[in-house]
Parts: C-alpha cells; structure tokens; sequence
C-alpha cells in the first residue's frame, strides 16, 4: 500500500498544525527573553529582533535566583530520595501480596486536593518552628513524590515475572533478600520513570513552597511570581527567569523522554 | 546464629506490614490527620487575626458560608470551568490521538513537544501567557487585529476571563489525553480492525463501532483524573489574576487559599476546604469504582 504524494502532504500540514500551537508559546517565551523591553513593548509585536543575553544576565546576577535554584534541588532531591526509601518497599508489597486497598489509600493521597493539608500543616508547622525550613518543605514535598513513586513503581513491580524471586527464594534466600538482590537490581527502569515524574512534580510545586517557605527556603517558581508582583513588570527578565526555571524539566524530559511518557499514562492505561 | 535466622523469619512472615508500614504511617500523620484536623476546626469559628481562642460553634460557619454569595459563584465557576476545559480537551485530544496513531517519520518528535507543557512550570507557563494577554503589548490582541477582529481585555474583563483561563488549561493539559489515548488506542488488537476493513465499513462506522468502545475505560478514567486536577487548579489562577478581576475567576481552591492565608478565618476556611474535599473524594471513588469493574 502506498500512500499518495499529496496525502503526505496533508498529513505533514496537519501535524503541523498540531505541533505548532503547542510549541509557540515556548517560541514566543523563549523570543521575548531575548528582546530588550523596546522591543517587549513595541507595537505591533516584534517578530524579528537582535537578540540580546543582557535579561539572563540581569536574572543571575540581580536576583538570589541561583539560591533558589539551589533550594528547589535540595528540596526535589531530598524529597524524592526519603520517598523512594518508603516507597519502594510499600510499593513491591502491594504488588506482591496484591494490596488493594493499600494501592487506593496512597492513590487518594495523589488526588486529595493540597490546600487541604496545607492549611492544617501552616498551622502545626508554625507551632513546631518548621515554617521556612529544610525539613518542613521537604515532608511537604514528599506528599507529591511519595504517591507518583509508589504508584509508578507498584506498576513496575506488576510487570516482573514472581519466578525470579521464587527461584531465589527455593535456593534459600528469604524474601527480603529475593527483593534486594534480585528484584530491585532489574526495577531500573521502573526507578528512572518515578524519579525523574516525581523530581519535576516536586520542582514545579508552587502552592506549598509559597505558604511554607519565607526567605531561607524559598524555591524558584515563589522566586519567579514574587518577581511579577513587583511595581513595573520587566518582561524581559521576567521571561528569561521563567525559560531558566523550566529548563531542568525540559532537559530531563528530552533525556527520559519514552519513561516520562509511560509514567504520565501508566494509571489509566491498565484496564 | 538461630535467633538471626529467627529475626529473618519474623521479617519474612511479616512483610506485607512492614514494608508498606513507613509510607503509610507517613500518609496518615501528613495527610489523614491533618484533614481530621480540617474537619475539626470547619466546626469552629477560628480566625488568627482575632487573637480569640477557637470556640466550637458546630455548623454556623457552613451557615456563613453556604450563605455567602461569593462561595455559590466560586462553586459554580469551579464546575464551569472544570466542564468546559475538560470537554474541549477530550475532543480535541481525541482528534489529535487519533491522527497520531499511525507510524510516521517524525512520531517521536511530536509525542516529545506533547510532553513540553505536561513538565512545564505552571505558574512560569501562566506569567507567560500573561504577557501573551497583555491588552497592550500582547500578542493575542495582535493576532486578532490581524484577523480585523476588534481587541479584547482577556484576563482583564470579568466577561472574558473564565474562557482565557481555560484556554492555557487546554493548552496545557489537552496533551496529556493525547498521550492517555495514544498509548491505549496503541493496545487495541488489530483483529477487530481487519475483519472490520473485510466486511467493508468506512473510516466513522470503525471509529464509532471498534475504536470508541475498545478505547471507553481509558477514555473515562482520562477523563475523571483530568476532571480531579481541573477542579484543583490552581497555580494558573492563582499566577494569572489571583482569582480577579474582582472575584470573576475564584474557584473553590483560590477562595480557599484566600480564606486561610490572606484572611486567616481558619473555620471558614475549612468549611470551603471540606466541600472541595467532599468533591474530590466523590470523584476519585468513582475512578476507584469503576476500576475495579475493569479489572474484574
């Protein structure tokens, strides 16, 4: 079967416009970091310009931006990694001893709406001195890791044939050491596709960090929208810190792309 | 030695508690305990800025509340714009899904710009469709004086802003139900098809008669994971008007936020905060339901 000339070409123009107005606003984000504000606020909007770096400048060196760079990536970091020590384990046990119940208990952590436990927590988090530290940003932190890695990861576990273990099991090994010796050296991919979901999940957060953090924690995305709120908008730097904040996330979706993909549509696609 | 292999044993026989037993505790002590506490103090009328001890008053602030015009009109908004976001992104996510589906040169690349604005930042993904907004300098007024289209306030109107809200919402979110699709239409057994293409139906009876109905359960649990994030939005708004102009783009989370950090009246908050919990948890029992009879 062979598809005609002018059939291809209808289709490469319909994924063109597919394609096109989802990657624009990233095209027009991505021009406007570049501009000078003349050419920002010049009307009709300029689409071609010298492209200047003097925004990005302005954003590293004015801004604290490279703290809080830094504490977005202590807090993803330690979030997604104190995740993966509970959550793996709870994870291989639904999978093994088909937990149900357990499985829609931290499902319903994912869903649960977070300005629910944020205000109770604004309220012990105070009374416990955790506002504006490491540790109360991190345990918020991991209420979103915590739910994608055992999700993703239960699902992994789904798809390892038992006979591994069992045959380890037979040669004498108990199940514990089946899961650490045998089980969790080939969940690699299954680990990639949590880590990688759950890091960009945690970086992304906005709410929690601007409720829970002041000064000392704050992340980039407070960083960014405190930047707007300030008395004149400078649209150049303002879209150059946003390019700079969504770059981690794009990079690592490039790199994992096919794991991003599988953890993204993994929950729905089971049935 | 025995008392190890006894250790190892205890630890064997039981696994299934241990092993889950960290992340549950964790759940329970950072999310079960603090909405028990959220449905405590919706029975009280606690506010920070008043420096009064709480007093239980039982339902009187869900009287306040259920009264205040402006927790009807968020309520209302949240379901309109849920509805409407959710809507357009299944049919157009539908469309793309299915134009998708097929190997063509290029595949990879387009599934990869589908994933740009699932990762993105959202509350850098709104200031920039901000400045796409702008009345002034923005793009979108351009491109409508480009089309002889008079200009419009976007964000700016309380007519206008509920519709240019939702649209970074499909903007963002339409392809996650593409990928969703993408990947269930990719299980559906050819056979069907074949014997479908054999018997001589067109393009629209296959979609309509296979297609549809094979790809349904995905589809539905799509579409109700979908729902429960657009109820819950909230840093788009929040990035984008902060809920005005006005009141004009406050849904239940932004009232809620306002209600707890700007305001401090803890009870009525937590009123707000057990009807958005109520509805969530409605919804989520539904996906839990209807799972089930899938797996069954």
């Amino acid at each position: 079967m062979r598809t005609s000339w002018s059939k291809r070409v209808l289709f490469f123009i319909l994924i063109l416009v597919i394609v096109i107005p989802v990657l624009f606003p990233f095209v027009w984000m991505l021009a406007s970091s570049l501009k000078t504000q003349v050419d920002i606020v010049a009307w009709p909007p300029r689409l071609v310009f010298t492209p200047t770096l003097q925004n990005y400048e302005r954003v590293f060196r004015e801004q604290n931006f490279l703290k809080y760079f830094l504490n977005s990536s202590i807090i993803g970091i330690s979030a997604v990694f104190f995740s993966l020590l509970m959550g793996v384990p709870a994870a291989y046990s639904i999978a093994r001893y088909k937990q149900q119940r357990l499985s829609i208990f931290i499902l319903v952590a994912r869903l649960m709406p977070g300005i629910s436990f944020l205000m109770p927590w604004y309220i012990i988090f105070s009374r416990l001195k955790l506002m504006d530290s490491y540790v109360g940003l991190i345990l918020s932190h991991m209420l979103i890791t915590l739910p994608i890695i055992v999700w993703i990861m239960s699902s992994y576990f789904d798809t390892i044939p038992t006979e591994l273990e069992e045959s380890a099991t037979v040669d004498g090994a108990t199940r514990q050491r089946a899961f650490l010796s045998v089980v969790l050296p080939i969940a690699g991919p299954g680990v990639v596709t949590s880590v990688t979901l759950s890091f960009i999940f945690s970086w992304n957060n906005f709410m929690f960090s601007q409720v829970l953090s002041m000064e000392k924690t704050k992340t980039l995305p407070i960083a960014i929208y405190n930047f707007v709120s300030y008395a004149e908008v400078d649209w150049g730097a303002v879209m150059a810190a946003a390019v700079a904040i969504m770059m981690p996330a794009i990079i690592l979706t490039m790199i994992f792309q096919k794991y991003v993909v599988k953890g993204l549509t993994m929950g729905a696609v089971k049935g | 030695m025995a008392l190890l292999k006894k250790q190892g044993n205890f630890l064997e026989r039981n696994l299934h508690i241990i092993f889950p037993l960290p992340a549950v505790i964790f759940v329970v002590v950072m999310m079960i305990f603090p909405v028990l506490y959220t449905f405590f103090l919706s029975f009280t009328n606690w506010n920070l800025t008043s420096g009064m001890p709480l007093s239980i008053v039982f339902f009187r602030s869900y009287q306040r509340v259920l009264k205040e015009p402006r927790f009807l009109a968020a309520l209302g908004r949240t379901f309109s714009f849920t509805v409407l976001a959710v809507f357009v992104e299944t049919v157009v996510g539908m469309i793309i899904a299915l134009i998708l589906n097929r190997d063509f040169k290029g595949k990879g690349f387009t599934k990869l710009i589908m994933l740009l604005p699932l990762v993105s930042t959202p509350v850098a993904i709104g200031i920039a469709w901000n400045l796409f907004y702008d009345p002034t300098i923005g793009l979108a007024n351009y491109l409508l004086t480009l089309l002889g289209l008079p200009k419009l306030a976007w964000t700016g109107s309380e007519s206008t802003v509920i519709p240019s809200l939702v649209l970074v919402d499909i903007w963002q979110w339409t392809p996650m139900i593409v990928l969703i699709l993408l990947a269930g239409l990719a299980s559906i057994s050819s056979e069907p098809y074949e014997s479908a293409r054999i018997d001589g139906a067109n393009e629209w009876q296959v979609f309509w008669r296979i297609t549809l109905p094979m790809i349904r359960p995905t589809l539905f649990t799509a579409l109700i994971l979908r729902s429960i994030d657009a109820l819950k939005t909230f840093d788009i708004i929040y990035a984008m008007t902060g809920g005005g102009p006005g009141y004009a783009s406050e849904t239940l989370n932004i009232m809620a936020f306002k209600y707890s950090f700007e305001y401090f009246r803890m009870g009525q908050a937590s009123v707000i905060l057990v009807f958005l919990f109520l509805l969530v948890l409605l919804m989520s029992l539904i996906i839990v339901r209807f799972q089930k009879s899938v797996e069954m």
